[in-house]
């Protein structure tokens, strides 16, 4: 048709075929051959960090395990969420998902770390700068409302197939919140109180540090929760790419229609994905300076 | 002690501030310069001494906060100097600025600024810390600011816990704990309700006081800048339209504007019982017996006269009857009919606290001096007339300038008091009757 006359390629719809996916295609597998040793060095770190944990998490007895992340549940909020936590650990043991349950937690911790190691200081640096706060804002809408698995596309290229792409995928996925929590909460500290500090003849680093940081810190926790959140979503996803864990069962479960298998690997998720929120919430607001902060914008 | 120093300065925020400032020092208007920035602080002058309470006063958008802040480097001036003691503000590095910020001058804040998350000690100790003060005598000089503020039992405290009264009180002790010579305060009572207001400005006096700090006060509240200023620096639009002292300001305003803001302060708190007093009519020599205390009641065309001594001391007043009688009585010295109840006010005393005495005084109140000299009398006319503001040469619409005398009668005639002894006034008839019940009442 007139595509022949034009020499270009058209869509159904007449318009020129746009050849975007083609494009990212070929940049990535430039950027795989190119920083061919630095994606290597990034997966032997990575593998390591993950095996590390996943040993400290999977490695001792059921209940030892169990009964410290209960502790911490005490820690955090009280008696209540602690009995909760561990009646939903043996339920977890009891559909004999553990093993895979304390592998989908290394994953979501080692990858809300590496998210919140990258997240934080660039919502600092977004927070006192302007321009650095419009240029990330896109990005961050980009990688948050892009389909969670097409992450795993240009990792599982990169990476191969594995733990790695999931951790990954999952840290690209998750930042997005950390990022905007943290300038967020840095935006929002009085700007008086900085001032004084400024008046007082205090060095930016300190005003950081002594002000704003505290001050921020409920809000910031906040996105803290968010990330984890996020990457455990992830991680299940990630089990399409073999990362294990839960989502190895519940790909595995969808793959062959399995109901049961996909119900308990599910329910584990689900308990898994309470216990976090809950802790992770928890430690937001109990800390001393956090409630001195609610009770002060309380009081305005 | 350092004084501060601000030499032809502006700020303008904006796109091409500089270009505004061209304009501006070409004549340009505020309003003219719009396009290129939005100008804060025209031309600022101002020299403040070392241990001076020094009040920029201005309605919202004068441009006073903006000047403060340049005062302590908040802001840079876009043209002119700030000078701290010897120092440009202007032409420091920032590590050099932040050392001026520790040691020379520190600021209390509108809405307290206090660190949250702290206690109350640890705030008072917040620019100690930054000084490089270790713990221990960091934890002293905090708890002494607080005692000076009257909070030393609430340093273990969060800052919440505690009234927006208290809660500045900190923030001063803050500042106070910093112990810089210059004392920036913005807005610092502005938060509060008008009694603790009231409270902390007494407070700040009395501090002052002792301490002797350079103040630099801001506010847009009149009242306030008339009693804690020894100076007042009036802002409009971005100018410093006058700078004088409030007794300056109330009597020659420099103009529509400032005359217009002072009609409705209250002028009572402002001035002082020199600034109104006049000479007394009839003043008798203790020494000199009733016969010569009676002509001199005579010549002055009223009923009673002050009783001073040699060196003009005030002993009291004596009552032309009671003189007569002890002519009758054939007696040579004043002595026993002095009537020493009267009550006198010094020549600093605020108007607002003569009338009392006024009220309750059958003559004009006497001022007497720090010897208890008698140096002038406040008629109650006067003072009723001292509390009107000056006419201004245009007076705006609405505004209530009043300089007919008449409302001052109105006010008089309407005041449920005994007639006054007007001295000086020789159309009345004369003497001018002192009551006779008062007399008798204050024999009785």
């Amino acid at each position: 048709m007139n595509a022949s006359i034009f020499a270009l390629d058209m869509t159904d719809e007449g318009v020129p075929r746009l050849p975007l996916g083609s494009w990212v295609s070929d940049a990535i597998s430039w950027i795989t051959s190119t920083f061919r040793g630095l994606f290597a060095a990034i997966k032997s770190v990575l593998e390591g960090a993950y095996d590390g944990l996943d040993t400290v998490l999977g490695g001792p007895p059921f209940w030892f395990i169990a009964v410290a992340l209960a502790l911490i549940a005490l820690f955090a909020k009280g008696w209540k969420l602690a009995v909760g936590s561990l009646v939903g650990f043996v339920v977890i043991a009891g559909v004999g998902q553990w093993g895979n349950a304390m592998d989908s937690l290394s994953l979501v911790i080692l990858a809300s770390v590496i998210a919140l190691l990258l997240a934080v200081p660039l919502g600092i640096w977004a927070a006192r700068n302007d321009r650095v706060s419009q240029a990330i804002r896109p990005v961050l809408d980009f990688m948050q409302t892009m389909p969670a698995f097409v992450y795993l596309i240009p990792t599982v290229v990169i990476f191969r197939v594995g733990v790695v792409p999931g951790i990954v995928a999952t840290v690209i996925f998750a930042m997005a919140p950390g990022v905007r929590f943290t300038e967020l909460g840095l935006r929002q500290v009085d700007r008086e109180v900085v001032e004084a500090g400024h008046a007082f003849g205090s060095s930016e680093g300190r005003i950081l540090r002594q002000i704003q940081l505290p001050l921020a810190m409920p809000t910031i926790m906040a996105g803290v929760n968010q990330v984890i959140m996020l990457a455990l979503s992830m991680v299940v996803i990630s089990g399409m790419v073999g990362a294990g864990g839960l989502g190895g069962d519940v790909v595995q479960a969808l793959n062959r229609v399995n109901v049961s298998l996909g119900f308990e690997a599910g329910l584990a998720v689900v308990i898994l994905a309470m216990f976090l929120d809950r802790v992770t919430s928890a430690l937001g607001t109990r800390s001393k300076t956090a409630k001195a902060v609610a009770a002060a914008s309380a009081s305005h | 002690m350092t004084g501060l120093r601000v030499e032809g300065v502006y700020k303008v925020f904006g796109r091409r501030p500089n270009e505004a400032v061209k304009r501006l020092r070409d004549g340009a208007t505020r309003e003219d310069v719009r396009q290129w920035g939005t100008a804060a602080v025209i031309d600022a002058d101002l020299q403040i001494a070392s241990g001076e309470t020094f009040v920029v006063m201005g309605l919202s958008g004068s441009g006073k906060s903006t000047l403060i802040r340049m005062l302590n480097g908040l802001w840079r001036p876009t043209a002119g100097r700030v000078l701290l003691g010897d120092d440009d503000l202007g032409a420091v590095s920032a590590a050099q600025l932040r050392s001026i910020r520790q040691r020379k001058v520190s600021m209390v804040f509108q809405h307290f600024a206090l660190l949250p998350h702290r206690t109350v000690r640890d705030n008072a100790a917040y620019p100690l810390a930054l000084q490089g003060v270790d713990k221990a005598e960091r934890r002293d000089k905090a708890q002494q600011a607080l005692e000076m503020v009257g909070l030393g039992q609430w340093g273990d405290s969060l800052p919440h816990e505690l009234s927006g009264g208290m809660r500045q009180r900190v923030g001063l002790a803050r500042a106070l704990a910093a112990d810089t010579d210059i004392l920036l305060m913005d807005e610092a009572f502005s938060a509060l309700d008008p009694l603790i207001r009231r409270e902390m400005q007494d407070q700040l006096l009395e501090l002052q006081q002792t301490l002797g700090k350079t103040i630099v006060f801001i506010t847009h509240d009149l009242n306030e800048a008339m009693y804690l200023g020894d100076r007042i620096a009036v802002m409009r639009d971005g100018r410093i339209v006058q700078v004088g002292t409030s007794e300056q300001i109330l009597s020659a305003p420099a103009d529509d504007y400032v005359a217009q803001f002072i009609a409705d302060v209250d002028r009572t708190r402002v001035l002082t019982a020199s600034s109104v007093m006049r000479r007394p009519a009839a003043v008798a020599f203790a020494g000199g017996g009733p016969r010569l205390a009676l002509r001199t009641m005579r010549d002055a065309q009223v009923a009673a006269a002050y009783v001073v001594d040699r060196a003009r001391v005030l002993k009291g007043i004596v009552r032309d009857a009671d003189a007569v009688d002890a002519t009758r009585a054939n007696k040579d010295t004043l002595e026993g009919i002095v009537d020493t109840s009267l009550t006198s006010v010094s020549v600093d005393t605020p108007l607002s606290d003569v009338f009392a005495p006024a009220a309750e005084s059958p003559l004009p109140v006497p001022v007497t001096d720090e010897k208890g000299r008698l140096v002038g009398v406040i008629p109650r006319a006067t003072l009723l007339e001292a509390m009107v503001p000056p006419e201004t040469h245009t007076p705006a619409e609405g505004t209530p300038v009043a300089a007919e005398p008449t409302p001052v009668l109105d006010t008089a005639d309407a005041a449920p008091l005994a007639p006054l002894s007007v001295p000086g006034l020789p159309d009345e008839p004369a003497p001018a009757p002192v009551p006779a019940d008062d007399t008798t009442e204050v024999r009785a």
